[in-house]
């Protein structure tokens, strides 16, 4: 029986390693199909037509006219029961067509009456929206009363972030068909291959077990694309309306940012309360998000610092937006953001260094305080903490001012339920198959990885099929499971293939299966390595049949784990007489137990500091109140950070002893939780006064430029 | 509006015109393109209804069949079905559909098929010599400059233009020469060590 753990260190041939994405060659080629690359044979375009009111009733809707146009093969109004609209955006009917320009006239075509109704689409004040706010039971820890009455000294402030939109480059949709009037292919923009056939299932009134799911690439999830949606479905229908023939539908652009993404805005109103030494002493808060129709979650605050004295009470305000969707570690960024800036605006108060005052209060973390404390002095050390921290405001002359914030962060993850298979052929050569997806995370590299580096192979050598509901099945890609989930299985899957085949080749080696190991392209025996097969040899050993093997996640060994940290320091500067902030470094250190492959991993830090700067800095998604419409649902005014932008990035991965231990640990969510708080942190540190509320762009810097001194109560 | 206004009787007018291709909709196109004056010249208008048109593309010819108010990204992907550039915003911002035409990096978005008749265009399908990547490709994969790889065709055309025009460019030039081109996932530190790699690989000779 395999043991069933990690390697050594020292035995690790690739897990660990500096591996490029084995998708890379197909992606930089233009040759990666995405589902909606395809075009599939007599495939038809399908349209949406969306509602242009936030808010409204359906009263009437003609489709004759398109349905009477040449090149129009169906026509599908998507049932509401109750025919009412309550985002602008909202899919009132589908059209699919023999092309694109057609099914854009045909949805023209059409004619929809409606009767407008009030809406409301904005969440900055609770106390303006009457009953859409619904604030929840007020939450008390401690004696919130006797830590204020502790505090020697006290901040105040407004904090918060507006909604914001995925955006994901690949829009949402699906290309779907009949195969038969019983069985369905599906291809869909999913991070969850394995879960869609049953979501779809009970409404398209076919068995889940008919509905084939099928997916090579993502552009880009981010936690948006877990169900199938209410366009995919129409495709379903118009396909079946036009005799099964393929229907595409990819959202458009405007349609993809109003109702395709949408994070929990949240704001909030905190005081916090510390001794002149800087110990922490109580924690009042009044909070309020959005999401749509469901208001937003209550982000869980004080993040991180588990404050002896609390009260907080927080309101959920329901708006007419398109939907929230999950987003990399839901509510961690929004409480993170919140938390870290009272924190430092505390210490500005204390007149300390955050750093220190940190690190004060470091115990109050809980069980990771020790690794935060050796993260941060990386990451001092990195940033040149202690050279370039100055007291809030740069008081050195000229209009640029320039400052550093810093943040932590922590988040769960653990392993998803996985199943893997592993088929090695007698000739020695072996598939892996799993309903996996990749999201550009490295999924499809790292179970090779995992795979090759168990056998003794080189990577190039270990097939690797993923992206289909027909392998076995695999959980979503979200909440960072997916790489401990995948792994663990693989693992499990690969150690047990690899004791069937040390049983067949012990015999022709004259020694016991338990005597044998896997080493660079051989199977060896471990007291005499010149005694071996090479991997041919030994699979060849198999017999006519070749063997599958299945592994699973949770299974058998600790190969997985949850619960990670993280910390980061930003470094911007700031044109007080424009208010545009320039951000000139930002440092991660970021543990997440054992690295199965460091380039992958890395390049996910790198790109959650740089969708940090995004949002920090640019993006917003701006509703109109009167008219209830997204401003800006495209990418010249829906701003994203270009090359230019994000200034130099260091990422610093905790590996080695006291890490690998742990096993694996996924880490997409985790580096993007940190960034808001740092750069805020960072701009309050160089203008000396805190900007209340993300994105930090001229106008808002500028007004709490004008403010200084004040109040910053204020959106 | 003015030619609304003041029908040219050589020519048509917006509302006759419209009112000859309503009747032309029902009956298959004979010709494809009529000739009209505007601004004091002739000149050919194709449409509506769909014309033939010829494109080069990586070096080699193609024909379609496309309405005049087609992209060129558009009769790429959904007529030619060469798919590496991509549709994300559509409007000539992200850089996404880049391709190079007649030397010049092109949001393929914001180009109409039938204006890139004649025109010299490369698309990201063109890049590879045989089975080998191009520089810029290799070093994309090299410097892991992808994650979900959408925004990854149009990045290396752009990058590959660049550097056909800035063979040298320092880390400043490389982050002003490409702004033109965003990522969701965050994959520019990875973009800009490998457009200096591919720089570096040309002065070290190989093929650019």
């Amino acid at each position: 029986m395999a043991e069933y753990k990690w390697p050594d260190a020292d035995k690790r041939t690739l897990i660990g390693k500096r591996i490029s994405r084995t998708d890379g060659p197909h992606k930089v080629s233009g040759h990666a199909r995405y589902n909606s690359d395809l075009n599939r044979p007599g495939m038809l375009h399908g349209r949406l037509l969306c509602s242009p009111h936030a808010h409204a009733k359906i009263t009437s809707i003609d489709t004759s006219a398109a349905e009477a146009m040449p090149g129009v093969k169906a026509v599908y109004i998507i049932p509401d029961p109750d025919r009412e609209i309550k985002w602008a955006g909202e899919e009132i009917v589908a059209v699919a067509a023999v092309d694109e320009p057609t099914a854009r006239d045909a949805i023209r075509a059409i004619k929809v009456v409606y009767e407008v109704l009030p809406h409301s689409v904005l969440d900055t004040d609770p106390k303006a929206v009457g009953s859409l706010a619904r604030p929840a039971q007020a939450q008390k820890v401690g004696d919130p009363d006797k830590g204020f009455a502790e505090a020697e000294v006290t901040a105040e402030g407004l904090y918060g972030m507006p909604v914001i939109t995925h955006c994901c480059l690949e829009p949402h949709g699906s290309v779907i068909e009949w195969e038969d009037d019983k069985n369905l292919l599906v291809h869909l923009s999913t991070q969850a291959v394995s879960s869609i056939a049953a979501a779809m299932a009970p409404v398209l009134e076919i068995p889940a077990a008919n509905i084939r799911v099928k997916q090579d690439h993502i552009g880009g999830g981010f936690g948006s694309k877990f169900g199938p949606d209410r366009w995919d479905f129409a495709a379903a229908q118009l396909s079946k309306k036009a005799g099964g023939k393929p229907v595409k539908i990819f959202l458009d652009r405007d349609s993809e940012l109003m109702v395709a993404g949408a994070r929990p805005s949240a704001y909030a109103k905190v005081k916090v309360g510390a001794k002149k030494d800087g110990t922490i002493t109580a924690w009042q808060s009044e909070s309020w998000a959005s999401g749509g129709q469901g208001g937003g979650g209550s982000p869980p605050m004080p993040y991180i610092f588990n404050i002896p004295n609390q009260s907080k009470q927080h309101t959920a305000i329901q708006t007419n937006i398109g939907p929230q969707r999950a987003w990399r570690a839901p509510n961690h960024p929004q409480a993170c953001l919140i938390t870290m800036s009272a924190l430092e605006d505390l210490a500005a108060a204390i007149g300390m260094d955050p750093l220190e005052f940190f690190l004060k209060n470091i115990e109050l973390t809980g069980p990771r305080a020790e690794i935060y404390r050796e993260e941060f002095q990386i990451a001092a050390d990195l940033i040149g903490w202690k050279k370039n921290w100055h007291q809030r405001g740069d008081k050195t002359a000229g209009p640029i001012k320039r400052g550093l914030g810093l943040s932590l962060h922590t988040w769960g993850g653990g392993g998803h339920p996985s199943d893997c298979d592993i088929t090695i052929q007698p000739d020695g050569s072996v598939e892996l198959k799993m309903g996996t997806q990749d999201l550009g995370t490295g999924t499809r590299t790292t179970v090779e990885i995992v795979a090759a580096d168990t056998f003794g192979l080189p990577m190039g050598v270990v097939k690797v099929l993923i992206g289909d509901n027909r392998f076995p099945t695999s959980g979503g890609s979200g909440g960072s499971t997916t790489i401990a989930g995948v792994s663990g299985a693989t693992r499990r899957a690969a150690l047990d293939a690899l004791d069937q085949i040390f049983a067949k080749a012990a015999p022709a080696l004259g020694a016991k299966p338990e005597d044998l190991e896997a080493v660079a392209g051989t199977i060896l025996v471990k007291s005499n390595p010149a005694k071996r097969l090479t991997w041919k040899q030994a699979c060849s050993k198999i017999g006519q049949v070749p063997i599958t093997v299945r592994g699973k996640n949770p299974g058998p060994g600790k190969l997985g784990d949850s619960g990670v940290g993280g910390v980061q320091m930003a470094d911007v500067s700031v044109d007080i007489e424009t208010g545009v902030v320039r951000v000139n470094k930002i440092v991660a250190v970021q543990d997440c137990g054992l690295v199965i492959d460091i380039k992958t991993a890395e390049s996910q830090v790198y790109g959650a500091l740089i969708m940090g700067v995004c949002s920090a800095l640019y993006e917003e998604k701006i509703m109109d109140a009167k008219t209830g419409k997204m401003l800006n649902p495209n990418m010249e005014f829906y701003k994203l950070a270009g090359i230019g932008d994000i200034g130099d990035l260091v990422v610093h991965m905790m590996t080695g002893k006291g890490y690998d231990e742990r096993g694996v640990i996924g880490l997409g969510e985790p580096p993007a939780v940190s960034p808001y708080a740092a750069l805020s942190n960072a701009v309050a540190n160089a203008i000396g006064v805190r900007v209340p509320t993300l994105p930090l762009t001229p106008d808002r810097v500028l007004a709490a430029l004008a403010k200084k001194g004040g109040s910053n109560a204020r959106i | 509006m003015s030619d609304e206004k003041k029908p040219d009787k050589q020519g048509l007018s917006r509302r006759g015109f419209l009112k000859a291709s309503g009747i032309s909709l029902s009956v298959p196109l004979v010709l494809n393109y009529r000739m009209v004056k505007a601004a004091g010249a002739e000149v050919k208008v194709l449409g509506p209804g769909k014309a033939p048109i010829q494109l080069t593309i990586n070096s080699k010819p193609f024909t379609a069949e496309v309405e005049p108010r087609v992209t060129l990204l558009e009769a790429l992907r959904n007529d030619l079905d060469l798919t590496g550039a991509k549709r994300v915003c559509d409007r000539a911002t992200c850089g996404a559909c880049t391709v190079i035409m007649d030397g010049k990096p092109v949001y393929s978005c914001s180009v109409l098929a039938i204006e890139a008749q004649g025109k010299k265009i490369t698309t990201v399908e063109g890049l590879m010599q045989g089975e080998r990547l191009h520089p810029v490709q290799q070093a994309f994969v090299d410097n892991d400059a992808q994650q979900c790889g959408y925004c990854t065709p149009g990045f290396v055309v752009a990058c590959k233009a660049f550097l056909d025009k800035n063979p040298n460019p320092t880390p400043e030039e490389v982050k002003r020469g490409l702004g033109g081109n965003l990522c969701r996932c965050g994959t520019y530190v990875g973009v800009r060590a490998a457009v200096l790699q591919a720089s570096r690989g040309r002065k070290g000779g190989q093929r650019g």
